[in-house]
């Protein structure tokens, strides 16, 4: 167990560049995800710790020691890929023993370290069987016990659990969550999914175009984002977004939205820099349907325990509210809005994010 | 209207629809069996003629005395290959044979698969290599052994100029008994491990990135990476590799015609030179049928046997 320390670390491949002059702390015992879109740079930093990638430049430190100049091996991490990479001609035992026999440890060393990583996993009657005759999730698991046997330093996961259905995914989700409570190790886990790292994640670190946008808690990502892209991308439904102009009564922001209607905020107007041109951003929970910003009902979508309403504002804003249980609104409903203001986020022309403080 | 006499026009007609549900029953499978067997009838009708009757007439013929210089003399049962059995030069063109299977046959699948480890990335050299080593392929027997008799040469050749220097002289590939055989198979090796060599690369390249990079963080070597990850994982193109090698090498013929002619004392007459010898200078064709037939056993076994350890590896 050892924290992961980047330091100014950048990627480049000709050109592009994957990954550009990122520092991170990862304390040791952590559940560490990289959340961010495709080609945000975070497989690749991924496999920059793991030792897949070489690092253009920058510093990558497990539990204090430098490692970007070791190989994969040697840097005593482990590594569960997207796809398993599972040997197909060994059996589930092999591909768990084989890292261990590659370092010369002993039979029974070996022995007792699958034994125990397979009664963890329950895979016990998998043992003697190929990769090809596992259905996705005991790949899945298989590929866990082989990281396990290692007793890595840290564990990474590349989008382990994209490849499995949906059913799975949650249920598999629920095990990494409580692995990490049993091996209390370091943990690296990649995704483009926001419930993996929301449920799974003790620090999230939200990354777009090689750059962290984001690092903290989930809930805090949730309900502070730091930037517009982290408001947008976590939280489902998206977090809605509207143009406006800035204003101030009192001492705190006001924004005008293009429709005319005001919407008050607590956040101070004084740090703001005297911006006039702004985005507001509230979440569907934080809108209510008793207010006094007319709107048309175009969807209801009803999920059960709530219902989406997307309603449309006079100047084409769509506007997504959540009410709880069913709703008698239909299509073509008139609805008056209302946005909480604490709950307002205000985004300055470079996409900064602004809060109730 | 106008759509109500479209759908009339495009309705299908009954006896199409009887047609068609025709084709979904179960029982009419042997009879679509029939028409599908039209397609293939231009391709079975030249094996059959080009390949099947051959083989039967090649069969047929080693029974028999048959001389183009005396004619036909009827059926002779076993005679032929009895002789066969009896002939020294015959028996040595066996062993001759065999040998040279067992030196170009491992030759072609380790240095084959030496080349396509070595060339198997993005490198434009690489490229470059593959095509210089794929491209002595195309050369015909001719050529290539004109070259190696030039090569070979004992007093002039390129390998004497080289070991001159060091005051060593040149072996005699083309004039020893013992370095005959292994001189045509560096001939043959040099031509055409291209094939051997672009099928492992198209192997290799099927494997998955992420096996190795597995293999990578489990420590293991590039050794052991060899031996666990890429060797398994291309089996059955070494056993491709291996049984087309065999049978190839087995029908050795241009080579050893052209740089040794089979000596020094028939130390490489190969058993198709034999036949060759036997059916159009000695004009006995039912002998060389026979010979045919041995030949044609022995590479039907070592093609069986090769598939036969393949297969038991691959459940072992």
């Amino acid at each position: 167990m050892a924290g992961i320390s980047l330091q100014r670390v950048s990627k480049r491949f000709g050109q592009v560049e994957a990954v550009s002059d990122l520092s991170l702390e990862i304390g040791s015992g952590e559940f560490a995800v990289f959340l961010g879109p495709s080609g945000c740079g975070k497989t690749t930093l991924l496999r920059m710790i793991a030792g897949l990638e070489d690092v253009s430049d920058g510093e990558i430190r497990i539990g204090g020691e430098r490692v970007d100049h070791l190989a994969p091996g040697q840097r005593g991490v482990a590594m569960v890929f997207q796809h398993y990479a599972l040997y197909p001609h060994m059996s589930v035992h092999d591909n768990m023993a084989f890292g261990l026999k590659n370092i010369g440890v002993a039979r029974d060393e070996i022995a007792r370290k699958v034994a125990a990583a397979v009664k963890m996993l329950e895979i016990e009657p998998l043992l003697q069987r190929k990769p090809t005759q596992l259905s996705g999730g005991q790949k899945q698991r298989v590929a866990i016990g082989r990281a396990i046997v290692k007793e890595p330093k840290a564990f990474l996961f590349d989008e382990p659990l994209s490849n499995l259905d949906a059913a799975l995914r949650s249920r598999t989700r629920i095990e990494l969550a409580r692995l990490h409570q049993q091996v209390k190790s370091t943990m690296v886990f990649v995704t483009h999914d926001q419930v993996e790292a929301m449920t799974l994640a003790t620090r999230i670190i939200v990354m777009n175009k090689g750059k962290i946008e984001q690092v903290g808690t989930p809930m805090d990502v949730y309900r502070r984002p730091a930037t517009k892209f982290v408001a947008t991308f976590v939280g489902t439904p998206a977090m809605n977004v509207l143009a406006g102009v800035l204003s101030e009564v009192g001492s705190m922001a006001m924004v005008t939205l293009k429709d005319g209607s005001p919407i008050r905020t607590s956040i101070k107007a004084a740090g703001l820099g005297g911006v006039r041109e702004v985005e507001i951003g509230i979440r569907a929970e934080h809108v209510g349907s008793k207010g006094s910003i007319p709107a048309t009902v175009e969807v209801v979508e009803r999920l059960g325990d709530r219902s989406l309403v997307y309603g449309r504002l006079g100047d084409g804003t769509v506007v997504t509210f959540e009410e709880a249980g069913d709703i008698g609104l239909a299509i073509g409903d008139p609805v008056l809005l209302s946005f909480s203001p604490e709950h307002v986020h205000i985004f300055d022309a470079h996409g900064r994010a602004h809060q109730t403080a | 209207m106008t759509t109500i006499t479209s759908l009339a026009v495009s309705a299908p007609a009954p006896r199409a629809r009887k047609a068609r549900a025709a084709s979904r029953d179960p029982e009419s499978v042997g009879r679509r069996s029939l028409w599908n067997l039209l397609f293939v009838a231009p391709f079975m009708l030249v094996f059959a003629g080009l390949v099947l009757l051959p083989v039967a007439l090649g069969a047929w013929l080693s029974f028999q005395d048959y001389d183009m210089l005396s004619g036909y003399h009827g059926a002779v049962g076993w005679k032929n290959y009895i002789e066969l059995w009896n002939d020294r030069i015959f028996i040595r063109s066996v062993g001759n044979t065999l040998w040279f299977v067992c030196l170009t046959t491992p030759a072609f699948v380790a240095i084959g698969l030496f080349l396509a480890l070595a060339l198997n990335n993005s490198w434009r050299s690489s490229a470059v290599f593959r095509s210089v080593f794929f491209g002595s392929s195309i050369l015909s027997v001719t050529i290539v052994t004109l070259i190696w008799r030039l090569v070979y040469m004992q007093d002039r050749g390129l390998i004497a100029n080289l070991l001159a220097p060091l005051g060593i002289p040149a072996p005699a590939f083309i004039t020893s008994e013992a370095l005959a055989l292994p001189g045509i198979a560096i001939v043959t090796v040099w031509w055409i491990i291209g094939l051997p060599m672009m099928l492992f690369l198209a192997a290799l390249q099927q494997i998955p990135r992420e096996l190795y990079e597995a293999a990578a963080l489990d420590n293991a070597s590039r050794w052991r990476t060899l031996i666990w990850v890429t060797l398994p994982a291309i089996k059955r193109t070494v056993i491709l590799v291996a049984v087309l090698e065999v049978v190839m090498q087995f029908q050795l013929f241009g080579q050893a015609h052209l740089i040794t002619g089979g000596g020094p004392n028939n130390a490489s007459r190969p058993i198709v030179m034999f036949i060759y010898e036997a059916g159009f200078r000695d004009w006995a064709l039912g002998y060389a049928a026979a010979a045919s037939q041995v030949l044609f056993v022995l590479m039907m076994a070592a093609a069986l046997l090769q598939m036969w350890l393949g297969r038991t590896k691959a459940q072992g």
